[in-house]
């Protein structure tokens, strides 16, 4: 697209692809006046000036803040790397980012994997009224504050919630348990709350991508004898793989920086079984006064939420033609 | 398309049913729970034999629900505007006009683009601390507006790279200025991509949980999000009450929702694309 210098954009020049956008873009030759060119930045300033202020300047403050030990209001101590060290060495701090790692499975994987089945079963939703109803309800969990889902779930969890009303309308009475107050069964309770959220989105997602592919494929593969299971490999999951980079990308954040609904549900307990790190730099920051340790631990979050999310990106979008 | 099976189609048709009811489920669960008599201990989902709708006009007074509303359009009356325009400005900039060095200032938003806010909150905490503004909106508006510049840009950016710049030179010919040329051809030929924009980053403010709970103490100055949190901490052992608050702190949202809808879907889908 870049080769076609101050020519319009033949084809698809409306396009709204992710891809159109790369950052390495050389700037465009302006065959226009040169000082207008400069003046150019006037319209960028204001956006950059708030970012600057309000995102990178606290962003390097919160590398700064990890090097020493601080409790908000005395002197701060220069520590080196002493809260990094703390951050991979403590047992708990490690169980909380390892948390934040298992809830992926529930935002992220079973979402895709549910979502992929419904899709290659569907093809598409109708344009009808129908249609238009299942995606109103799909995309609730995505339009209400992620606290109020918080407060649904805690009910639809606790005792006499609805799920264990359930379990005991067909005798399951003694698996029944408060699910987010028990050690064994809080994480993946509060892992439930992310799927029911981020269900909806995948689905949709993936059978609007399903319904653009070309039907003559799924043709020629029945007629080179393959069968569902065949045709999901050979076809849909590769057609879909834009799709689905997009459904990791947006679960995997929401996975590892999820806070909303674990502040809600269980604040973190019981003990620290459902905290996760966004919650513990909160606790750290605001309750406890270690404001170095719940820096450093804001620095290893965004690190790993670039570690996580870049591969995903460059599976989907790099050997793109 | 014939290709797929009846027992295929029936079968998704199903989950796809399946899906709708569990979506719904948690909801229908408040609702019943909301109409119990005050003071009982309500199960699951059962349908009151004497529905107490009168409970939504506690919880309205409860959750002080007039002062909640107020300061929720405050803060997007803040932060939707100002956030949409200098977005644009710099979409246009960075997209249109192509200044040079551009793709620095673009690389640099792109850092912020997957940024976890629990990574800045803590800074960002004193430094609105210092400007003496903790406890005021001004403590939640200011920085999401920065902190929501990485995807509006970019968004902009994307719309504004692919419009032809032959556009721009017939309209220099007129001997118009950029200025004038941004504002009788471009915002209006944008319209479509602002619109999504003004939705999510609507939805986005109206939802602000962490932001809210951190810069402000005082319920009544905080976003939608924020408040039902403090509600939650006041009521939490009022069931009944609970469910009534927060379904109703919900209806705007789901109001808008309802009337914007086909808006918002396509708003949340390619925003989920771009993003």
């Amino acid at each position: 697209m870049t080769s076609a210098l101050g020519s319009v954009p033949a084809g698809p020049g409306t396009a709204t692809r992710p891809g159109g956008a790369d950052p390495a873009r050389p700037a465009r030759r302006n065959r226009r006046g040169r000082p207008t060119r400069w003046i150019g930045w006037l319209w960028v300033l204001p956006a950059l000036l708030m970012y600057g202020f309000f995102v990178l300047r606290p962003l390097a403050l919160t590398v700064q803040y990890s090097l020493y030990r601080w409790n908000g209001i005395g002197p701060a101590q220069w520590v080196g790397f002493d809260n990094y060290l703390t951050v991979f060495t403590d047992r708990d701090l490690l169980k909380i980012i390892t948390n934040a790692f298992v809830l992926i499975i529930f935002f992220s994987f079973i979402p895709v994997v549910l979502g992929l089945l419904v899709a290659s079963l569907v093809r598409r939703i109708t344009t009808g009224p129908g249609g238009t109803l299942v995606r109103t309800v799909l995309f609730l969990p995505q339009v209400i504050p992620l606290v109020a889902a918080g407060i649904a779930w805690s009910w639809v969890l606790s005792s006499n919630g609805l799920v264990n009303q359930l379990l005991r309308a067909v005798g399951l009475d003694r698996v029944t348990r408060p699910w987010l107050g028990e050690f064994s069964t809080a994480l993946p309770a509060v892992g439930v709350i992310g799927t029911w959220i981020m269900l909806g989105l995948c689905t949709i997602l993936l059978v609007t991508g399903m319904s653009k592919i070309d039907p003559s494929l799924y043709e020629a593969a029945r007629m080179d004898g393959a069968g569902p299971i065949r045709e999901f490999f050979a076809v849909t999951l590769p057609s879909l793989r834009q799709e689905i980079g997009v459904c990791l990308t947006v679960t995997v954040i929401a996975a590892l920086a999820s806070f909303d609904i674990v502040y809600i549900s269980t604040s973190g307990g019981p003990g620290i079984q459902t905290t996760v790190p966004g919650l513990e730099i909160y606790r750290l920051a605001f309750s406890q006064r270690q404001v170095g340790l719940a820096s450093a631990l804001g620095v290893v979050l965004m690190l790993l939420v670039l570690v996580c999310v870049l591969p995903i990106q460059r599976l989907t979008r790099g050997e793109k033609p | 398309m014939n290709l797929t099976s009846r027992s295929e189609r029936v079968s998704g048709r199903i989950f796809l049913i399946a899906l709708v009811v569990v979506t719904l489920l948690p909801f229908l669960s408040m609702l019943s729970a909301a109409l119990q008599p005050r003071g009982t201990v309500p199960t699951g989902l059962a349908w009151p034999s004497d529905p107490q709708w009168s409970n939504f006009a506690d919880a309205f007074t409860a959750a002080n629900m007039g002062a909640l509303l107020k300061s929720s359009m405050l803060i997007v009356a803040g932060v939707v505007p100002i956030g949409v325009l200098i977005a644009t400005m710099a979409g246009f900039g960075l997209g249109h006009l192509r200044v040079p060095g551009g793709h620095i200032a673009f690389g640099l938003l792109l850092l912020g683009l997957t940024l976890p806010f629990e990574a800045v909150v803590t800074p960002l905490y004193y430094q609105m601390r210092d400007l003496g503004l903790l406890n005021t909106r001004w403590a939640i508006i200011l920085p999401l507006i920065g902190l929501y510049m990485p995807f509006a840009v970019f968004w902009m950016r994307a719309h504004f790279t692919n419009v032809p710049a032959e556009l721009s030179e017939a309209a220099r010919v007129d001997g118009s200025n950029t200025w004038q040329l941004f504002w009788r051809i471009h915002v209006p030929l944008a319209r479509p991509a602002i619109a999504s924009l003004t939705i999510l980053l609507f939805l986005w403010t109206w939802n602000q949980f962490l932001l809210a709970i951190v810069m402000v103490d005082d319920a009544t100055k905080r976003t939608m999000a924020g408040a039902l949190g403090a509600f939650q901490g006041q009521w939490g052992t009022d069931l009944v009450l609970l469910c009534a608050g927060s379904l109703l702190i919900l209806t705007p949202t789901l109001i808008v929702f309802l009337i914007f809808q086909r808006q918002f879907i396509k708003a949340l889908l390619q925003g989920s694309v771009k993003g």
